[in-house]
C-alpha cells in the first residue's frame, strides 16, 4: 500500500516537473527567436536616436567621421560625475580633432540624477548641451529639457575663456545664467555640471587631441593618469 | 453563443471594469496617466498582453497540474510581455522611450494573472481571448480618459506626444493651449488619485441612476406587477 502511494507521488512529481520544464523550454525558445529578429532593428533605432541627438548639439558639417565608432573610454571621475566608465565620442574633421561629446551626471538636482550630453569644440567652447534624462518636477524644473524651453541653449558658445569659472552660476547666486523663478536647484545643478565638464575637458585636452584616429587605448590610459 | 460574447464585452468595458470597478492594476493606472497618449499606449499594450495570455493559457489549461498553475501562468505572461517589449523597442522606438520602464511592469499587473486564473483556466480559447481583450480595453479606456483629464488640466494640451506613436503625420490631431499654463497638481501623483476618484464617482453615479430608472420603469413595463 505505502509502496504504491510513494510510487504515485514520484510519478506525480516528475510529471509536474516535466510540465514545468516543457513550458520553460517553449518560453525560452520563443524569447530567443524574438530577440534574434528584433536585435538588428533595436540596435539601428538606438544608433539613429543617438545620432539625431548628436545632430542637435554638433552641426553635421563640423565632422566627417562616424561619431558612433570613434569613442574613448572615460574612467569614473568626479568632474563628470560618472560612477561607471562611459564613452566619449570624438568628432574629427580633416584628420584633426574637431569636438568631443561627453556624458556628464549632475547629482545635485531636485530629484535624482540629471544626465547631460555636452559637445565641446577643440578650442574649449561649447557647441551644445542637451538633457538626456532627468526626474525634475514636471512643469517646474523640467525647463532644462529642450522639449519644454530653450533654456539649455544658453550654454551655446560658452567657454571658460569667455566666462570665468566664478560667473558659472545662476543669476540668483551672482553668476551670469538666467533661471526661472520657483526652480533654482535644477538649473544650479546643470550649470555646475557643465562647468565641471568644461574643466574636465581643459585638464584632459592632450588626451583628446593626441592622434585621434588610433591609439584609443593609449588615450584611455592618459585620461586615467591625468585623473589621478 | 452570441450572448456569451455580449456579456463578456459588457463585463469588461462596464460592469467589471478593471480600472474603476475591480480597481486591479492601480500601479500603472496611477503612474503612467500623465497624458492621454501614455495612458492609451500602455492600456493597449496591456490589452494585447491579456488577450495573448488568455489565448495561450486556455488551450493548455488541461495539461497544467493545479500545483504549478500559477508559476506556469506567470511564465507565459512574462514571456509574452518580453516579446511585446522587444517588439515595441524595435518597431516603435520613441514610444519605447516613453513607456520603457512601465512595459515590464505589465508582468506584475495582477489583473493579467487574475483574468488568466478566473477566466482562461476555465473557458475555451475564443471567449478567453475576448475576455482578456475586453478587460484590457476597459482598462485602456480608463487610462486614456484619466490621462486626457490630467493632461488637459495639468498642461493645457490634448493628445500631446501623439507624433511619438504615429509619426509626424499625427501632429494635426494634437492641440495645445497657448495662454493656459496648467495646474501642476493634476500631473503630479495626487492628480492621479483625484482623477481616478472622480471617474469612480461618475461611474457609480451613472450606475445608480440607471438602477433607479429601471425600478421606476419596471411597473410600466410589467403592468401585472401593479396589483
Amino acid at each position: 500500500m505505502s509502496e504504491s502511494t510513494s510510487e504515485s507521488i514520484v510519478k506525480h512529481t516528475s510529471k509536474t516537473a516535466i510540465t514545468m520544464i516543457a513550458f520553460a523550454f517553449i518560453g525560452t525558445a520563443l524569447l530567443a527567436y524574438v530577440f534574434e529578429i528584433t536585435r538588428a532593428p533595436i540596435e539601428a533605432s538606438e544608433a539613429e536616436a543617438r545620432l539625431a541627438l548628436f545632430k542637435q548639439i554638433l552641426p553635421e558639417s563640423s565632422y566627417d567621421n562616424n561619431l558612433l565608432k570613434q569613442t574613448i573610454k572615460i574612467a569614473p571621475n568626479e568632474l563628470l560625475g560618472n560612477h561607471r566608465p562611459t564613452e566619449a565620442n570624438i568628432a574629427i574633421l580633416d584628420h584633426k580633432m574637431a569636438a568631443v561629446i561627453l556624458e556628464a551626471l549632475a547629482h545635485d538636482g531636485y530629484s535624482g540624477d540629471i544626465k547631460l550630453l555636452i559637445a565641446i569644440r577643440a578650442d574649449g567652447s561649447i557647441s551644445g548641451v542637451r538633457v538626456l534624462a532627468h526626474k525634475e518636477t514636471p512643469g517646474l524644473g523640467d525647463y532644462i529639457d529642450v522639449a519644454h524651453s530653450q533654456w539649455i541653449k544658453l550654454f551655446n558658445d560658452e567657454s571658460l575663456a569667455k566666462t570665468p569659472a566664478k560667473q558659472w552660476q545662476v543669476k540668483k547666486d551672482g553668476g551670469k545664467f538666467d533661471y526661472m523663478v520657483g526652480a533654482t536647484i535644477t538649473p544650479r545643478a546643470v550649470v555646475k555640471a557643465v562647468l565641471k565638464a568644461e574643466q574636465y575637458f581643459a585638464m584632459n585636452k592632450e588626451a583628446f587631441f593626441a592622434k585621434p584616429e588610433n591609439a584609443i587605448s593609449a588615450q584611455a590610459e592618459l585620461i586615467q593618469k591625468s585623473k589621478d | 453563443m452570441n450572448n456569451i460574447y455580449k456579456e463578456i464585452t459588457i463585463n469588461g468595458l462596464w460592469k467589471q471594469n478593471t480600472g474603476v470597478v475591480q480597481l486591479l492594476g492601480l500601479c500603472p493606472t496611477l503612474a503612467v496617466t500623465t497624458s492621454a497618449v501614455n495612458g492609451l499606449s500602455l492600456g493597449l499594450a496591456t490589452a494585447l498582453v491579456m488577450a495573448a495570455a488568455n489565448g495561450s493559457v486556455s488551450p493548455v489549461r488541461k495539461l497544467v497540474p493545479s500545483e504549478i498553475r500559477v508559476p506556469v501562468f506567470i511564465l507565459v505572461i512574462a514571456t509574452l510581455v518580453t516579446v511585446i517589449d522587444m517588439s515595441i523597442n524595435a518597431f516603435a522606438h520613441p514610444l519605447h522611450k516613453v513607456l520603457g520602464i512601465f512595459i515590464p511592469l505589465i508582468v506584475v499587473n495582477c489583473i493579467v494573472l487574475a483574468r488568466v486564473e478566473s477566466f482562461a483556466a476555465k473557458n475555451t480559447t475564443v471567449p478567453s481571448m475576448l475576455d482578456g481583450f475586453m478587460m484590457g480595453s476597459g482598462l485602456m479606456l480608463v487610462l486614456g480618459l484619466l490621462g486626457a483629464i490630467r493632461e488637459l488640466v495639468g498642461k493645457g494640451t490634448i493628445l500631446s506626444g501623439l507624433d511619438l506613436v504615429f509619426g509626424p503625420s499625427a501632429i494635426p490631431f494634437m492641440w495645445a493651449s497657448t495662454d493656459y499654463h496648467g495646474l501642476l497638481l493634476a500631473v503630479l501623483p495626487p492628480g492621479a488619485f483625484l482623477g481616478l476618484g472622480s471617474l469612480i464617482a461618475i461611474r457609480n453615479w451613472i450606475e445608480i441612476r440607471n438602477t433607479a430608472k429601471a425600478k421606476i420603469l419596471a411597473p410600466v413595463l410589467n403592468p401585472s406587477l401593479n396589483h
